[in-house]
């Protein structure tokens, strides 16, 4: 994983609450095998006015002009502002990963859902959980449409406007450290292989059945 | 010194380190793996050149993708094909239990976990599927988790985790005649919204919950994801026990005994403390039919669609205007007014025996309405399927004009075949009826399966107690 970097990015406002996963990334595109390639179809549903399918050239579907991806305004960002329980549902990472690839790096809402929450520090995306009041100004500042952007500074853990608006965020140490390192935590977990196989021996004695094979 | 919440005994014995933030390392008993979410979890592990940690904890199955006819001519979707048969290879390369296609254990995974034992109390189990929840129903500490953690747990055996918060719903008193499981749990989400168990892990309890099955108990923590918690549970009693003695993967002799003794103690004590308790008069609960496009959206059959400008908050006023938008209904309209093309009985949810026997009970001797293009059962697993055909349930259904499939997802997600087409309308046993769920502009509708059976009957939402 790339190390989580300070940047300035574009912000995308998606004023809807509930955004779920089978919304940010429709499940027919879940048959793939691999972690990338998800971007052309993230939003499928509301992005495009025809039906989507694997394999289509998605260059020459119809688009929905009037959805916030496709307006001229918002391209190029890679800050999505959202409501309320962002990223509900299903467990499918394939719906951080289609944020990812079409080029999200952070996303701004009220609240999250546990799940995504977790997916995203996976693949270095970061969620930012601000306030209702907090979100409702940046809204009214990014749907104006004039290139409202926003600095992502992880390491202060601060979103920080153009004229001097600065929004402190929470964030586990943890997790933190391991966005700002650009982490493999299977690797880190390994180190401590011993304690692992510390507890299956205790539990084994305890509970054997837990150990049984099939 | 205070009690302990059952949820707080399974995550203190499943701890295997503690870092200084409360993060922990988080040791997983059972790992239930399905097509979907590992094959990149597999391919992540032999691009590190890593072996799976304890090839015992792992039973996988293909169910997502699987179609639900005509099976012995294989997969006709390439795509789909490759996902199955790449679950295959995994599992053969990396030495693990997996019940194939043609397996009649095969199955919804959180159908067959239960089924064979797999699942037993104090266990934790994962799976890279949001309705693990399921399994918490035996007293287990129970969770979705996306792919990377799927390939964390096979490497390393172990989850990195911070400790939920502890939510009691207690449902008090007795339900009334005919509200079944789902309807409770609708309920539920009713009360406390999609995000209301957001952080918290949920033990269900009350007099309503401990007198339903262990197939009641599996569909309301099968939506405990659906109310925001990543885990429900139930306190494991004699209905727990009951269930599993016997099953193949489930401890035997002296073990059993043993195991018996320990799971006893999986309960909350008396004097624990909860961060926050729900409860809920059983006897207020009416059957249950969602009307918008997010689970909470729900309102017993007798009531009528709400009116968005009758709502305070904007943001929730646009979310109403939408949903009934996209559903196609109006301010006002009478649920029992709502006419349905199609009607599914499965899912994780709802594809138990009990809820096809309650299905054929409201079908036998009776014919699908006019009006619907298509019925279907799909059993939750190919030994559910035996045995609802054993009891000659398959038959009442098929005489009142049901299709009888095999056992998979099917359209609780519509991966495979099984599917709406745009503006249809579906009465569904399964979980979510968000925008597109069960196919591109399709309109789902959550019910029980006896009121899934009665909307087949009449064409239309009813009370299921009304059907002559």
């Amino acid at each position: 994983m790339q190390p989580f970097s300070k940047f300035t990015g574009l912000v995308i406002p998606l004023d809807r609450a509930n955004v779920d996963t089978d919304a940010i990334i429709p499940k027919q595109y879940l048959k793939s095998i691999k972690r990338t390639g998800f971007g052309p179809n993230l939003f499928d549903d509301w992005r495009y006015l025809d039906p989507g399918e694997p394999g289509m050239d998605h260059g020459k579907r119809r688009i929905n002009p009037d959805f916030v991806l496709n307006k001229p305004a918002y391209q190029g960002g890679e800050i999505l502002l959202g409501r309320e329980n962002f990223g509900c549902g299903s467990s499918r990472e394939h719906a951080v990963w289609a944020l990812t690839d079409y080029g999200i790096r952070a996303v701004i809402a009220p609240s999250f859902a546990d799940i995504f929450y977790n997916n995203s520090f996976k693949n270095g995306l970061l969620p930012i959980a601000l306030s209702e009041a907090e979100v409702d100004s940046l809204f009214t500042r990014a749907n104006k449409g004039d290139g409202f952007s926003l600095e992502i500074d992880l390491e202060a853990q601060q979103v920080r406007s153009g004229d001097g608006d600065v929004y402190r965020f929470e964030i586990d140490p943890f997790r933190k450290y391991c966005l700002l390192e650009g982490l493999d935590d299977i690797a880190l977990t390994l180190q401590h292989a011993d304690d692992i196989r510390a507890y299956e021996a205790r539990r084994q004695a305890e509970a054997p059945w837990l150990f049984a094979t099939h | 010194m205070t009690g302990k919440t059952l949820y707080d005994k399974l995550w203190e014995s499943h701890v295997v380190r503690e870092e200084d933030d409360g993060t922990a390392l988080l040791y997983i008993d059972r790992h239930l793996v399905h097509e979907v979410t590992s094959p990149q979890a597999f391919e992540g592990l032999r691009l590190a050149g890593r072996d799976v940690w304890k090839r015992s904890s792992v039973l996988a199955v293909p169910d997502h993708n699987v179609p639900t006819t005509h099976r012995e001519a294989g997969i006709t979707d390439p795509v789909a094909k490759i996902q199955i048969e790449t679950l295959d290879e995994n599992c053969r390369a990396f030495g693990l239990t997996e019940f194939t296609m043609d397996d009649i254990r095969q199955g919804i995974v959180h159908v067959i976990g239960p089924e064979q034992g797999a699942t037993l109390p104090g266990m934790t189990v994962v799976c890279g599927d949001s309705h693990t929840s399921t399994h918490g129903a035996f007293g287990a500490l129970a969770h979705g988790i996306g792919t990377s953690e799927v390939e964390h747990v096979l490497a390393t055996q172990c989850l990195l985790q911070k400790k939920m918060k502890n939510m009691l719903v207690s449902v008090d008193g007795e339900a009334g005649p005919g509200v079944t499981a789902k309807d409770i749990v609708l309920a539920i989400i009713a009360e406390i919204g999609t995000a209301g168990g957001t952080g918290y892990a949920i033990e269900f309890g009350g007099d309503a919950i401990r007198a339903l099955s262990m197939e009641g108990r599996m569909t309301v923590c099968n939506m405990a994801i659906e109310a925001g918690a990543r885990a429900g549970m139930v306190a494991v009693d004699d209905v727990t026990i009951d269930y599993l003695r016997g099953r193949p993967w489930a401890p035997a002799g002296d073990l059993w005994e043993r195991a018996v003794a320990q799971w006893r103690d999986l309960v909350s004590d008396a004097d624990a403390v909860f961060d926050k308790v729900v409860r809920i008069d059983a006897s207020a609960i009416e059957l249950q039919v969602t009307w918008g496009t997010s689970p909470e959206m729900v309102l017993p059959v007798s009531a009528s669609i709400p009116d968005p400008a009758a709502e305070a908050d904007p943001v929730k006023a646009d979310g109403i205007r939408r949903a009934l938008d996209y559903m196609g209904l109006e301010a006002g309209q009478a649920i029992t007014d709502i006419m349905v093309d199609k009607v599914f009985i499965g899912s994780c949810t709802n594809s138990r025996i009990e809820d096809l026997r309650a299905a054929a009970s409201v079908v036998e001797g009776r014919k699908v309405a006019d009006n619907i293009k298509l019925a279907m059962v799909v059993p939750g697993s190919g030994l559910v399927k035996k045995q609802a055909e054993d009891e000659g349930l398959d038959a009442i259904f098929r005489a009142a004009g049901f299709e009888w499939r095999d056992s998979g997802c099917s359209m609780c997600l519509a991966m495979n075949a099984d599917r709406l087409e745009p503006g249809e309308r579906c009465a569904s046993t399964s979980n979510r009826n968000f925008e597109g769920r069960q196919g591109q502009g399709g309109r789902t509708h959550l019910v029980s399966p006896a009121m899934a059976a009665a909307a087949a009957i009449e064409g239309r939402f009813v009370d299921v107690r009304n059907v002559s």
